[in-house]
């Protein structure tokens, strides 16, 4: 008697699992079609949060159909390699062309003309690097020359694992190339610029902390939108007067963060046609007021007129135009035995 | 043959090591097999070049040097505090006892970051500190306060069961044999404690030297200088370089399995000396 009762106690549980499974298939079966995954990096979290709100409404106008999106944010090479072993990602939304050019030569499931499948070699925004100084810039810090000066305590994420490091690198790296035209010189001067570094963490956001937070350093070299990011989470915390000021140097770099679809999953899951259309929406004025609102900077030329208070004109070179390309640049620098390695070892000696 | 019941067999290949063997092989075994293939793709000469660089040996002599100091001031910290929630009886006891697995449940980069909060140097502990040109935070004693903290239950959790159940007559017996308190400690209490003692130091060891979330932290990893090997495994891993990666986690692991190996020996031989 016991033992049947146990029995029907253990079918019932059996059951309560069985539906319960059933209908999580059935519930993912429903949405199969209709779900899109932006893998993304870490500054783009609160920009595509409201681009996905905004896109799906426009969507359903367009197709009548309901759309999901979910996102993933983390550090951009990390991201990309989450991609290359298996991730599901539609489309990757990243911080440098090198990591898509990865997912390209590591797998193949980005197609290697992904540059020119939409305008602007596939950059429908762009950022560039700028210094975030303490109130009253008390070390008189105004463009990069300042920043290799002894005595000054820079703060930059380790290149080796942020994207947003080898920005800051090859921005420091471009001006001296440009101002002092010899290679020696401007090996020289990163040198100077990374002897002046006490701290490398491992990403750009990790720097920020230990700018803001642990009130180490003199100069914190930024993402222009992160740094408008931390003025306004310190006027927030003071009452409107924030405790550090942005600097924007006479020259930088070009920050391009591209995207590109992921062409094997989406044909896989047959979202090719609504992943096509979420990149396309980023180049909309729609899409561009956001981007702009998010402090990254829009391609369109009048939303970026429109906001010239919020993005001052500077002088910007791209990568292209001092290295090659990014896979030159990042052999180059990056690479093991490269130019970073030797520079610190020398460095620091 | 007629089958027997007995409820313990020392020969037995039933069941239970089945399950054993499988999950095993799928848990720890097959994984680390095919870390040892893939760092094979580099080859020998590949992999000599790799354990050979500048910065993996500084980071190696780091890693395991401040696992090592880290893992000695846990064996000191840790026994005193299973000590004194052993043998002593006081108000808040329970909290006390309850807080040392609080390192364990944590996520370690959160134990990072609080530590890095406070080792600043403008941190609660640290900005006292700054004046005498100590620096806690972004150099290796940082690391060394990390490790202490992720490690420090084990030791305390070894010996803790151990020192329990040690039976109050040894101590009596040996102080009615004229033995000083101090002689009664180290020849009676403390041979007891050694194996323990040794399992609890080397599992805060293990643990410290792939220990990665709480050190990148409060390291500042500056190559040559602060630099642990975990955070170069994620390096070459950003890089897409797998076969490096993969070669210096064999270096760790068999690095770390030859010490567990000894430690394990020693211990052996601590416990069978006590019969």
């Amino acid at each position: 008697m016991k033992a049947k009762s146990n029995n029907s106690v253990l079918r019932s549980i059996a059951q309560g699992i069985g539906a319960l499974v059933l209908t999580g298939i059935f519930s993912l079966s429903a949405y199969a079609n209709d779900t899109l995954l932006n893998v993304s990096f870490d500054p783009t979290r609160e920009l595509y949060e409201e681009i996905n709100k905004k896109f799906v409404e426009a969507w359903k106008k367009k197709s009548g159909k309901n759309l999901s999106i979910q996102q993933s944010h983390g550090g951009s090479g990390k991201q990309a390699r989450a991609v290359i072993d298996g991730l599901e990602a539609d489309v990757v939304t990243l911080a440098l062309a090198y990591d898509i050019d990865s997912i390209v030569t590591n797998g193949g499931s980005v197609s290697k003309d992904w540059e020119k499948a939409f305008p602007n070699h596939s950059t429908p925004y762009y950022s560039t690097i700028v210094f975030l100084v303490r109130k009253g810039n008390p070390k008189a810090i105004k463009d990069w020359d300042d920043v290799v000066k002894p005595g000054i305590g820079v703060i930059t994420p380790n290149p080796k694992t942020s994207g947003g490091a080898r920005w800051n690198y090859l921005a420091a790296w471009g001006f001296a190339k440009k101002q002092y035209k010899t290679e020696e010189k401007a090996i020289e001067f990163v040198r100077n610029l990374y002897k002046n570094t006490s701290v490398l963490d491992t990403g750009a956001r990790g720097s920020t902390t230990t700018f803001v937070q642990r009130g180490i350093g003199d100069v914190l070299l930024a993402w222009e939108n992160e740094a408008e990011l931390a003025l306004s989470e310190s006027r927030k915390a003071n009452g409107g007067v924030a405790g550090f000021e942005v600097v924007y140097p006479s020259t930088s770099i070009l920050a391009e963060t591209p995207v590109a679809i992921v062409e094997k999953v989406a044909a896989k899951k047959g979202t090719t046609e609504v992943a096509k259309a979420y990149l396309e929406f980023l180049y909309t004025k729609e899409g561009q007021e956001i981007i702009a609102k998010h402090f990254f900077r829009p391609n369109d030329a009048t939303i970026l007129k429109a906001n010239v208070a919020k993005f001052p004109k500077l002088h910007l070179f791209d990568v292209r135009s001092i290295e090659g390309s990014w896979a030159a640049a990042h052999k180059k620098h990056f690479a093991d035995g490269g130019l970073f390695d030797s520079i610190y070892g020398e460095a620091k000696k | 043959m007629k089958l027997i019941f007995r409820p313990y067999s020392k020969t037995s290949f039933g069941l239970s090591l089945g399950l054993t063997v499988f999950y095993l092989s799928l848990l720890v075994i097959i994984p680390l097999s095919a870390l040892f293939f893939k760092s094979a793709t580099l080859g020998v000469s590949g992999l000599w070049e790799v354990l050979t660089e500048n910065r993996i040996q500084q980071a190696l002599y780091l890693s395991f040097g401040a696992g090592g100091v880290a893992a000695i001031i846990n064996l000191f910290v840790g026994f005193l505090f299973a000590w004194v929630l052993v043998r002593y009886d006081f108000p808040g006891k329970k909290i006390l006892d309850s807080l040392v697995d609080l390192p364990f449940t944590l996520p370690t980069a959160v134990a990072g970051i609080a530590l890095t909060t406070i080792y600043a140097p403008n941190g609660f502990i640290g900005k006292y500190l700054t004046p005498y040109g100590i620096k806690i935070a972004y150099t290796p004693i940082g690391i060394v306060i990390a490790l202490v903290f992720i490690g420090f239950p084990f030791v305390v959790r070894t010996v803790q069961p151990i020192l329990e159940d040690l039976p109050k007559e040894l101590e009596e017996s040996a102080y009615c044999l004229g033995a000083s308190r101090f002689q009664t400690f180290t020849k009676v209490i403390l041979p007891e404690l050694i194996p323990s003692l040794l399992a609890g130091t080397s599992m805060a060891f293990a643990r410290g030297i792939g220990e990665y979330g709480s050190v990148v932290f409060i390291s500042g990893n500056l190559p040559g200088k602060t630099e642990i090997l975990p955070l170069l495994i994620v390096t070459k891993l950003e890089q897409y370089e797998y076969a490096k990666a993969t070669g210096i986690a064999v270096l760790m692991l068999v690095l770390s399995f030859t010490i567990m190996f000894g430690i394990n020996y020693l211990q052996n031989r601590a416990s069978r000396r006590l019969g």
